[in-house]
């Protein structure tokens, strides 16, 4: 648990140098301050079960067993990427293998998608469970309310988690939506609904083991709405000065990571030396990691063509030709 | 041989696909107890039961995205959108979700969306539209248009089968006035390929779905006057089979399209282009077109004939074609 909260935010820190220095074009977004949320739903999962994370959960694509240089790879838009090329972010995935799902940028997108996955488990008789994430922004959506809307009358063995950070860009949640608890949402459909401390990793893993288990058993769907804060801004070019600096400074004290290392010490399950050898060891790792990243070959341009269909679609610039 | 209509054809292929693949299951409203708003799914829930013909909420984004899902756990779901029109509400889902699944991230999404299609019904605007170029034109899709009850069938069944996201739009005009013998045994229409209606000298006529009937009677009243067209029903809108085209215009050096499709983004530009781009050297006119007018489909019976191309257009255009 420990050794993934930190690597989230050492990868994390790592490609936001790369932003900075010019390696990674376009956008790339930061889930800092948010890590006890993909760690700790990650973690309660089954082998079996179905993950679809979103770009701020970088931890459940790490504990599913994606390696920091690969997600570094897909960053840097490199050829061996896990996406080719094709896609930014963390915009991959593999269904069979680590039974992760890849998101679009369209918001709300994956609660249908995932709901459908779930009724897919169900009817095969596979006792799986799969879990998504919405942020504040994408309960709104029309996808959110008509994929709960279809996992709740197919009885879908579907987790949602509303990642509740307070912000949609620069939309605080107050003008998102009119209720606070946006757990409530789920009555509207009869999913029963919790909500929890999200920067508290522990209580998160009991949440979602919770959920997970009770859908597992036949329950249908459930929804877990996290509350955590956005500690960086929409993406890495948002210097967010649109975010009260009090509010930031609140959350900063509540630092997910940092209050799980002083459990951890309190409760004397490290000591502060193995702490710092094995945030030591990360640091080293995502250190190695970049340094092959960086090393990693850039598609060739006629690769654009490949992948549309399981046949290549031919295409001629016939004004290169002789 | 049984004499089955082009929407016992619809019927047809989804039964032999479901019972041939297990996998291959059913989605939409109204389709399993009340066996579809125009009855092409008769009687299949009651023979494959509930957990393959599956009744949905009144929501399409909410349909789709579920049937993306299940396609990426091994079903080959089959989606129904009641009329075409409302594929327009599961927008998102198709073309940001289901046709860059295989290119973004490697998952193919095995997925065919169907629905009635087209108008002369008197349905409104909302149950007339031709929709096919908003997909044509999203990459990662596969779009089919049958314009007689056998290509209903095959290309049915091989959407069905294609690994890919395929839009098949059947027309509702067609449903019941189409009747055509058909063999028993497998019938599997290709893909990406064209067909030859009738074979001509004078004029290539490029068209597809209803317009096939259309052109094949006015290829019969251009006759009498010594004018002989060649009918190509491109059946596959994306990937248009150029080549089929292309080698008929060779042979005719004329190419009109005739499309239901409105005139401004429909597939004509396409085709004009491929003819230029491939067979400019052969042409002895112009690339025309015979189209709706850019506006929603009209309501009132004068107005929606006012609108949709007829027979009688046909026959004047390629008249003038051949005095070029």
């Amino acid at each position: 648990m420990h050794r993934f909260l930190r690597l989230t935010r050492a990868v994390e820190d790592r490609a936001y140098s790369l932003y900075r220095a010019g390696h990674i074009h376009g956008g790339n977004f930061s889930g800092r301050g948010q890590e006890a949320i993909s760690v700790g739903t990650a973690l309660a999962l089954e082998p079996q079960d179905k993950v679809a994370p979103m770009v701020r959960n970088l931890g459940t694509v790490l504990v599913r067993g994606y390696t920091a240089e690969e997600v570094l790879l897909n960053y840097l838009a490199k050829a061996t990427s896990p996406s080719g090329g094709k896609d930014n972010s963390s915009h991959f995935g593999d269904v069979e293998g680590k039974g992760v799902v890849s998101c679009i940028s369209m918001l709300g997108t994956l609660v249908p998608v995932m709901a459908g996955m779930a009724l897919a488990g169900k009817l095969r008789g596979v006792p799986l469970v799969t879990l998504t994430y919405v942020g504040d922004g994408a309960t709104s959506t029309g996808e959110f309310h008509e994929g709960l809307n279809f996992a709740a009358v197919f009885k879908a063995p579907f987790v949602l988690i509303i990642e509740n950070n307070g912000w949609a860009y620069s939309t605080p949640v107050e003008k998102q939506t009119p209720i606070r608890d946006l757990g409530r949402k789920a009555e509207s459909y009869g999913i029963p609904w919790a909500s929890g401390d999200g920067n508290d990793v522990e209580e998160v893993w009991r949440l979602t083991r919770r959920f997970a288990d009770e859908a597992r058993a036949g329950g249908g769907p459930r929804v877990l709405e996290l509350r955590t804060m956005r500690m960086r801004g929409h993406a890495q070019h948002d210097d967010a000065w649109y975010v009260p600096k009090k509010q930031l400074a609140e959350w900063e004290r509540k630092d997910p990571i940092e209050r799980f290392e002083k459990r951890l010490l309190k409760e004397r399950v490290m000591t502060k030396a193995e702490l710092d050898a094995a945030n030591a060891a990360i640091g080293r790792e995502v250190e190695e990691a970049e340094k092959a990243a960086l090393a990693a070959p850039m598609p060739e341009g006629p690769e654009a063509l490949r992948g549309v269909f399981a046949d290549d679609v031919p295409f001629r610039k016939w004004w290169e030709e002789e | 041989m049984t004499e089955t209509t082009y929407i016992g054809a619809i019927t047809r292929a989804l039964h032999e696909e479901m019972q041939r693949d297990e996998n291959v299951v059913l989605m939409g409203e109204d389709i399993g107890a009340y066996g579809g708003a125009f009855k092409a799914t008769d009687g299949l829930q009651k023979k494959f039961g509930e957990a393959r013909v599956m009744d949905t909420p009144l929501a399409e984004l909410g349909l789709v995205g579920a049937a993306i899902g299940m396609s990426y756990m091994g079903f080959r779901p089959v989606v129904e959108f009641q009329f075409i029109d409302f594929i327009a509400c599961g927008f998102d889902q198709i073309v940001n979700f289901a046709a860059t699944s295989r290119y973004r991230w490697g998952h193919a999404c095995p997925l065919v969306l169907r629905g009635p299609w087209g108008g002369g019904v008197r349905g409104n605007m909302y149950h007339s539209r031709n929709v096919e170029m908003w997909f044509v034109h999203s990459p990662g899709l596969k779009v089919v248009a049958a314009g007689t009850a056998r290509d209903a069938l095959g290309l049915l069944k091989s959407a069905i089968r294609d690994p890919d996201p395929v839009l098949y739009l059947e027309h509702k005009h067609l449903y019941r006035r189409v009747k055509e013998d058909l063999p028993d045994g497998e019938i599997l229409t290709p893909i990406g390929k064209a067909d030859v209606a009738r074979a001509g000298e004078h004029v290539t006529v490029v068209t597809y779905g209803w317009m096939r009937h259309v052109c094949l009677d006015a290829a019969r009243e251009l006759e009498k006057e010594g004018i002989s067209i060649e009918v190509i029903d491109l059946r596959t809108l994306y990937p248009m089979d150029r080549a089929a085209v292309v080698e008929s215009v060779k042979k005719t050096n004329r190419c009109l399209v005739v499309h239901e499709d409105t005139r401004t983004g429909g597939i004509a530009g396409e085709v004009a282009m491929t003819v230029f781009e491939e067979a400019f050297d052969h042409l002895d006119a112009p690339v025309l077109r015979v189209t709706a007018p850019d506006t929603p489909v009209p309501y009132s019976p004068p107005l929606e004939d006012y609108f949709l191309p007829k027979v009688a257009d046909v026959v004047k255009a390629c008249r003038k074609l051949v005095k070029y």
